[in-house]
């Protein structure tokens, strides 16, 4: 059990797991299921019992879409995609560095990138 | 000087663990007035009531503080405790310390304090307490039931065989209500129609009972024993009385495209119709909103076809008023709209159907004379998926209900288990979240889905349904067990939508001043203890409308609701809220205030005479209150500008003390 | 003058019969906490409170008063609420005037099955008037003993 872990990831989602009811609506509508090793609904799962070094190990956190199906479909609001985005916020901050820094953007920009893309990449890679 | 005695309750350790009751019954000891103080385990038990009884005769006690539960729990104990030494029971007076103290604090000292002051609180008034003599009222020996399904039809035919007349009021053309939509019931799968019309024929035929089908309640007044009811009666535009039932115009009504209700919507009715073949009564109505002769005064082919003469297109809605005892609630339940489930695809696809929907497709009397049919195309399905807990258990605002629905996981492993009796060709999987059963012999016939008919039961949840252009929906879910998401290319789907009290239900609340619950389910009086029975006396509840309820438990409620009713109709007289206001007619001026704001009209004026200071007579115009109707709530003794007005047991200097009391740290 | 921590407010509630007692009990039986200042008065109906009550509770060194009620509509007996919403009105103002200010008075509804709002309602009352610190406007000396 990773206490500190736990209690960064919950604060810093805002996600409070035991909502949970285990329905697995979550799973059932995520459209990136097949390309993740952990699925939304284990994501809630394990970070309620504290077993967070698998998911922080696992590439299913940079699988996840953040295209919150997952949130909107959830019965007992829940937030999955918080969670995820929460742990994959915990191996960046762990790892004392961002990925992408805002002074990093210019010389990465590409006209034909959507603007959305930055937006998503600054949320993925830096805190 | 009052002889007031103390009585602290431990309530084995729910008050005794927080709060020090030693310590409250030696601090209240010290209180003026008080000669007797003690504690004990079980207040409430017998030998805590002999307690009581035997320090009343002992200590000559004229006044009694019980420091316990709530009074809504334990105040008529403890009154007939006290009244049995002879003592007026209206002595008494509750301090709250285990609900509004033990149980909500958690430091021992503050819950101690606190004990102390709402006895002190509680002794300050009984100080004041006057013996209060109750009245009598006389009882309407005639009950009404709102709501005529199986909830209503089973109160009524229960009330009827002990011998009292009932009044059934629906608001549909026939009685009978969401039972005769279904098809088979669990665990048994006995034929719905062939255990439900009998008991309306029986309805029907019992001189007691007295049906108001098309008809809903307008206003009610009066308070327990005397409720005095309107009932507007709908025009069919038919005559009862003429009516044979025999169908002749529902052939011949050239208007044919109507959605039938009674099919959800799945075929259609004429705008003259008779809702199903076995209804109660069985007359034909008519549909104002689509009769081509109400709205444009052109057609009148019914009237033409009619033998009887039955049809009145100039008939009136009618108001009838009635005097009843009590009144039973039974209004029912309707499963929620589905349209804001997207997901489901429920508004985009036909095939897409709730439970109720699919009930009709395999019911013989239903839109396809029970062979299960594609409503899109009229072919057979071959896969079908069972979703359950739509809309229940949803802590989402707006998106569903918090409550689990309770008889979903039952009917649709019986939806499950007859698909696969009578089409062994067909894949059905069922989605499930837990599966609900229990209940006598109900796990048993779950598993017999799984076991014996080969039901696929599947741990996990739906959660997009897509519509295929070659008619097929495209299901994906999770697969909990397995760890992975299924993809399912099925022909029908079909929804456990929750269900929720009918929409009557909150407008009828307010007619009857009956709470409710957050939900609109009616509140009953005591959730373990009192479940059949409102909190207003004389209102009564039965069936879905206090919660969902499968069909068994609706009748054992519905029968219990008779019995409460029969209680109360069999007393010739009501004994009274002895806590009525009075009016001191010596300072009464005769303004009129108290008599404009009195909801009851328990207030009248009389002209009296008086003796004057000056010795000289003279007449005063005084308000008088009629005690059998005052029902206690003060709205008066407020409005009174001379204090005249004062309500007994809560009266201005009752309150005040308490005030004091509370204040005085 | 007393420390806003330490200041424990003497709260006065007034609950009627039907609906706020019921549901400060059910408030109760799920063992949700509210602060031991609050001590609840039980009358018929909101209707039945005087607002000499209310002044003699304040006069007596209350620091503030609240109460509930049936939701509109819901009344046991049928329009005592709304009495109780017009008298309150009209007194709470007043007392404004004479510098009981209104956070100190308040009308709430609380149905029977509203344990959880009860005691919301309570926590939050009672912290607002511990921010106010002690009723000294209205407090009569000479009822101090």
């Amino acid at each position: 059990m990773n206490k500190f872990d736990k209690e960064q990831i919950l604060h810093t989602s805002g996600v409070n797991v035991l909502k949970c009811m285990r329905c697995g609506k979550c799973s059932a509508t995520c459209p990136s299921y097949d390309e993740m090793e952990y699925h939304p609904h284990q994501f809630v799962y394990m970070v309620e019992k504290g077993d967070i070094e698998k998911l922080m190990a696992s590439k299913s956190i940079y699988k996840c879409l953040s295209c919150y199906a997952c949130v909107e479909r959830c019965p007992r609001g829940v937030e999955p995609a918080k969670v995820v985005e929460a742990v994959r916020l915990q191996v960046i901050r762990r790892q004392g560095a961002n990925h992408l820094t805002p002074d990093d953007i210019p010389a990465l920009l590409d006209e034909d990138l959507p603007q959305q893309a930055i937006v998503t990449a600054m949320r993925k890679y830096s805190k | 000087m009052q002889r007031i005695g103390v009585f602290v309750c431990w309530c084995g350790s729910n008050i005794a663990a927080t709060v020090d009751v030693s310590a409250v019954s030696e601090a209240l000891s010290h209180e003026p007035g008080v000669v007797f103080s003690t504690n004990y385990q079980y207040m409430c038990s017998e030998a805590g009531q002999n307690l009581i009884k035997d320090a009343v005769r002992e200590h000559k006690l004229t006044g009694v503080v019980i420091c316990s539960c709530s009074p809504r729990m334990h105040e008529m104990t403890f009154r007939k405790a006290v009244a049995s030494t002879g003592l007026n029971p209206y002595m008494v007076e509750i301090a709250n310390i285990r609900e509004q103290c033990s149980w909500i604090h958690k430091d021992k000292a503050a819950a101690t304090e606190k004990a102390i002051i709402l006895g002190r609180a509680a002794i300050a008034k009984v100080h004041l307490n006057a013996p209060l003599t109750a009245g009598q009222s006389p009882v309407t020996k005639r009950a009404l039931v709102i709501g005529g399904g199986i909830a209503g039809i089973q109160t009524a035919l229960d009330i009827a065989d002990a011998g009292f007349e009932v009044d059934i009021v629906e608001k549909q053309p026939t009685i009978g209500g969401k039972m005769t939509q279904i098809d088979k019931t669990f665990p048994t799968l006995d034929c719905a129609a062939c255990i439900l019309t009998p008991k309306m024929v029986d309805c029907a035929q019992n001189e007691k009972i007295n049906i108001f089908a098309y008809s809903e309640v307008e206003e009610v007044k009066g308070f327990v024993g005397n409720f005095h009811v309107k009932i507007n009666k709908k025009a069919r535009y038919v005559d009862t009385t003429k009516c044979t039932g025999c169908g002749e115009c529902t052939e011949k009504c050239p208007m044919k495209k109507i959605p039938n209700e009674f099919n959800l919507g799945l075929d259609n009715r004429r705008a003259i119709y008779i809702p199903f073949a076995q209804a109660v009564p069985k007359v034909a109505t008519i549909d104002p909103d689509h009769c081509n002769m109400l709205k444009n005064g052109k057609c009148g082919l019914c009237a033409k076809v009619c033998s009887a003469g039955a049809i009145d297109y100039k008939q009136k809605d009618e108001t009838i008023e009635r005097e009843y005892g009590a009144i039973v609630v039974a209004t029912g339940y309707n499963p929620i709209k589905l349209d804001q489930y997207d997901e489901f695809a429920y508004s985009q696809s036909p095939d897409v159907v709730s439970s109720l929907e699919f009930e009709r497709l395999t019911n013989a009397a239903g839109p396809t004379g029970g062979t299960l049919l594609r409503p899109s195309d009229g072919k057979h399905p071959h896969t079908l998926v069972f979703v359950q807990c739509v809309g229940s258990r949803c802590s989402q605002e707006g998106k569903g209900k918090s409550y689990c629905s309770k008889i979903c996981c039952m009917y649709t492993a019986k939806h499950a288990m007859l698909t696969r009796e009578k089409y062994p060709d067909t894949e059905v999987y069922v989605f499930y979240i837990d599966v609900r059963s229990p209940g006598k012999n109900y796990d048993e016939f779950y598993r017999r889905a799984v076991e014996d008919y080969g039901v696929h039961y599947v741990k996990g949840m739906v959660g997009k349904v897509t519509p295929r252009s070659d008619g097929k929906l495209m299901v994906q879910a999770s697969d909990l067990l397995a760890g992975e998401q299924m993809h399912i290319e099925a022909d029908m789907v079909v929804l456990a939508a929750a269900i929720e009290p009918d929409k009557s239900a909150r407008p009828l609340a307010t007619m009857l001043t009956a709470s409710m619950d957050t939900n609109d389910f009616f509140t009953e009086a005591h959730a373990k203890l009192r479940p059949v029975e409102s909190p207003t006396a004389g209102i009564f509840l039965s069936g879905a409308c206090q919660g969902p309820k499968d069909i068994p438990d609706t009748v054992a409620q519905a029968g219990a609701a008779a019995s409460k009713v029969i209680g109360l109709l069999c007393k010739d007289q009501l004994t009274c809220n002895p806590c009525v206001a009075h009016a001191d007619q010596l300072m009464c001026n005769g303004c009129s205030s108290c008599e404009k704001v009195c909801p009851y009209g328990a207030i009248t004026y009389e002209d009296k005479e008086f003796r004057m200071p000056d010795r000289t007579t003279a007449i005063r115009r005084v308000a008088s209150v009629n005690e059998a109707v005052c029902q206690g709530c003060g709205a008066c003794t407020v409005a009174c500008p001379s204090g005249a007005m004062d309500l007994k047991g809560f009266s201005n200097s009752q309150i005040m003390a308490e005030v004091d009391a509370i204040c005085k740290m | 003058m007393q420390d806003v921590k330490t200041f424990r407010p003497k709260i006065v509630a007034f609950c009627c019969n039907w609906c706020s007692y019921a549901g400060a009990d059910l408030a109760g039986t799920n063992r949700l906490n509210y602060p031991a200042d609050v001590k609840i008065i039980r009358v018929p109906c909101s209707c039945r409170v005087n607002p000499m009550f209310i002044l003699r509770a304040f006069q007596r060194g209350a620091d503030g008063v609240i109460l509930c009620g049936c939701h509109p509509g819901d009344c046991h007996y049928s329009t005592g609420n709304y009495y109780a919403r017009r008298r309150m009105t009209l007194l709470f103002s007043m007392l404004d005037y004479l510098g009981i200010e209104k956070e100190r008075t308040r009308v709430e509804w609380v149905s029977a099955a509203e344990g959880a709002k009860f005691a919301a309602t309570m926590n939050e009352f009672v912290e607002t008037v511990r921010q106010l610190g002690p009723n000294k406007r209205l407090e009569d000396l000479r009822c101090k003993k």
